[in-house]
């Protein structure tokens, strides 16, 4: 039973990146608790159980992926600074991914995690834009993408000083935005080079057990540590008073008082919290842009075979759109089902006899939170249905066709669906704004001098990127300041 | 290893060397040259300096500020930086 009410270091949410930075902190002697509203770890990156069965949310592969004894890249840092070694991840390579254009995906680049493939796959279907790919990847790789002070710039631009050809552009995109991407239409450079860099100069992997096994070993390296957590118990607002955060108030009523803050729940999620204090603006427009206006469904599909067995063998993840241009923008409907992502978590490699026991298809497409947020509990239920029939039609055209039409639905167990609504309701994410705020803050502050951001609305994308969010944040604001 | 009265610089040299096994284990540290910097022959960035500063704090209690970091640049260059301030920590007589 925890019941200490003053910490170093209260960090409101346990996602990967409040986790994170607790080990940090505990690891380092801080006394430390980790609050957290719902009752299962993980934040975006979770699961849940119906019927007895595991569904992950959130992670479909984790991202930068290197092979042991590739050092200085993002995963090998986090590992170090969590004193995590390489194998109690067991991360498992993906077989290939690839992008589908066209309302068939006529046109289709394969990659994998080593490189070459993307290249050669460009250098043959565009042949007149491999050589500025590669001028544009040198640029890419000389960027210096954690600097915590860059200034932003507009990713298309520079894209396209390479690249003159639309099609490939859009390509190249796609994958980056729907991995991480808060902006529309656009990515701030030093974020596009991040995401390149973790999807195709590094890679796709996945622990045979999904995200769970991530969590394990945070929750189990943040015990051993030192560090306290208190689950189901949400920080229901921060007193402030003199510029600084004195106060958490908890959902039990409880208070507790640290000496440093961290926040892992959004920025604006975090400012709605702060209810004495600094002039923080709130007006609806004020907060209207710092509020994310990309969301998502996903549906899932449980299968009582492997994919392999309906001819879907070889693709782990595909970015699939069917128009001529890609349109990553929040959509005027409920759901835009022209571009997505299909991921088959069967198709990792995990190792010769080891597959998954069944069966698993999800498909990821934007979706306006606005339209699902009021309705009715009738009209969101047949609005689902509707849209899951939808979306998974609309994702099959980028598959191998099935060797007979009804193939998938014989082959289906069960099926889940989430929504902008699932996430807000489980996240406290404002707007289903899986990615968070279009602007990020990359050094973390807030209106009160010792309150600071981590995750999503710091900026560093993705699940590695979330860890290393609050490393980084738990380094910059508490540990160096000693 | 236990902290004796009188740390030797090959004592100082095994203290951070223990330390960036436990944050390096992928670093092969077999045949470190105590002359060169570290950061030329082992993959080591500023998180990880910053953080063989932090183990010589929670571990030994020695506190190393910013503007001396580079004293340990090398393992000879920490050894030289270091033993003094070990022997100052350890008791007296």
């Amino acid at each position: 039973m925890n019941t200490r009410s003053h910490y170093d270091v209260a960090i409101i949410g346990a996602g990967m990146s409040g986790l994170a930075a607790g080990i940090r902190l505990a690891h380092f002697g801080k006394q430390v608790c980790i609050f957290e509203r719902h009752n299962t770890v993980g934040g975006l990156n979770s699961f849940y159980s119906i019927g007895g069965r595991k569904f992950d949310v959130g992670l479909h592969a984790m991202t930068n992926f290197v092979r042991p004894g590739v050092k200085g890249t993002p995963l090998g840092k986090l590992l170090r600074q969590l004193r995590i070694e390489r194998d109690e991840f067991a991360l498992c390579e993906q077989k290939q991914s690839r992008m589908a254009f066209g309302p068939r995906g006529e046109t289709s680049l394969r990659f994998t995690n080593d490189f070459a493939v993307l290249e050669s796959e460009i250098a043959a279907k565009f042949p007149t834009q491999i050589d500025g790919f590669r001028r544009l990847v040198a640029v890419v790789r000389g960027y210096d993408d954690v600097s915590l002070d860059a200034q932003p710039v507009s990713a298309r631009a520079i894209v396209r000083r390479h690249l003159n050809e639309p099609l490939l552009e859009d390509m190249l995109f796609c994958p980056l935005m729907y991995y991480g991407s808060a902006t529309e239409r656009d990515m701030e450079f030093g974020q596009f080079v991040i995401m390149f860099k973790a999807l195709f100069l590094e890679g796709f992997a996945r622990p045979f057990e999904g995200v769970r096994l991530v969590l394990r070993v945070l929750l189990e390296k943040y015990r051993a540590a030192g560090g306290e957590r208190r689950m189901k118990c949400g920080v229901q607002r921060i007193i402030a008073r003199a510029g600084l955060a004195t106060t958490l108030v908890l959902d039990s009523g409880d208070e507790i008082t640290a000496d440093h803050v961290i926040s892992s729940i959004g920025a604006p999620e975090t400012e709605r919290l702060i209810a004495l204090g600094p002039e923080i603006d709130r007006s609806a427009d004020a907060v209207a842009t710092k509020v994310g206006r990309l969301s998502f469904v996903e549906t899932i599909t449980i299968l009582n075979r492997q994919p392999a067995e309906l001819g879907w063998g070889s693709d782990t993840i595909i970015f699939f759109n069917d128009s001529e241009r890609f349109h990553y923008e929040r959509p005027a409907t409920q759901v835009d089902p022209r571009s997505g992502v299909i991921c088959l978590p069967n198709n990792f490699d995990y190792g010769p006899g080891r597959e998954l026991s069944e069966g698993i298809l999800r498909v990821t497409c934007l979706a306006d939170y606005d339209h699902w947020a009021n309705l009715s509990e009738d009209h969101y239920r047949a609005d689902k249905q509707r849209w899951f029939e939808a979306v998974q039609r609309s994702a099959q055209r980028f598959l191998p066709p099935l060797a007979e039409p009804g193939a998938l639905a014989a082959a289906t167990l069960t099926t889940d669906m989430f929504t902008p609504r699932t996430i807000t309701k489980f996240t406290g994410h404002f707007g289903g704004a899986i990615y968070g705020a279009p602007v990020k803050n990359r050094q973390g502050r807030t209106a009160l001098a010792n309150l600071y951001l981590c995750g999503t609305d710091q900026g560093f994308l993705g699940i590695v990127g979330a860890m290393l969010s609050g490393i980084s944040m738990a380094n910059y604001h508490v540990l160096q300041k000693g | 290893m236990p902290l004796t009265a009188n740390m030797t610089k090959d004592e100082c040299k095994k203290v951070v060397l223990d330390i960036i096994a436990d944050i390096a284990p992928d670093e092969d540290l077999t045949n470190v040259k105590p002359d060169i910097r570290l950061r030329d022959q082992l993959q080591l960035d500023s998180m990880d300096f910053l953080d063989i500063v932090m183990e010589l704090r929670k571990r030994h209690g020695i506190e190393v500020p910013e503007k001396d970091y580079q004293q340990l640049a090398s393992l000879d260059s920490s050894a030289e930086y270091l033993a003094p301030k070990f022997n100052a920590l350890a008791p007296k007589g």
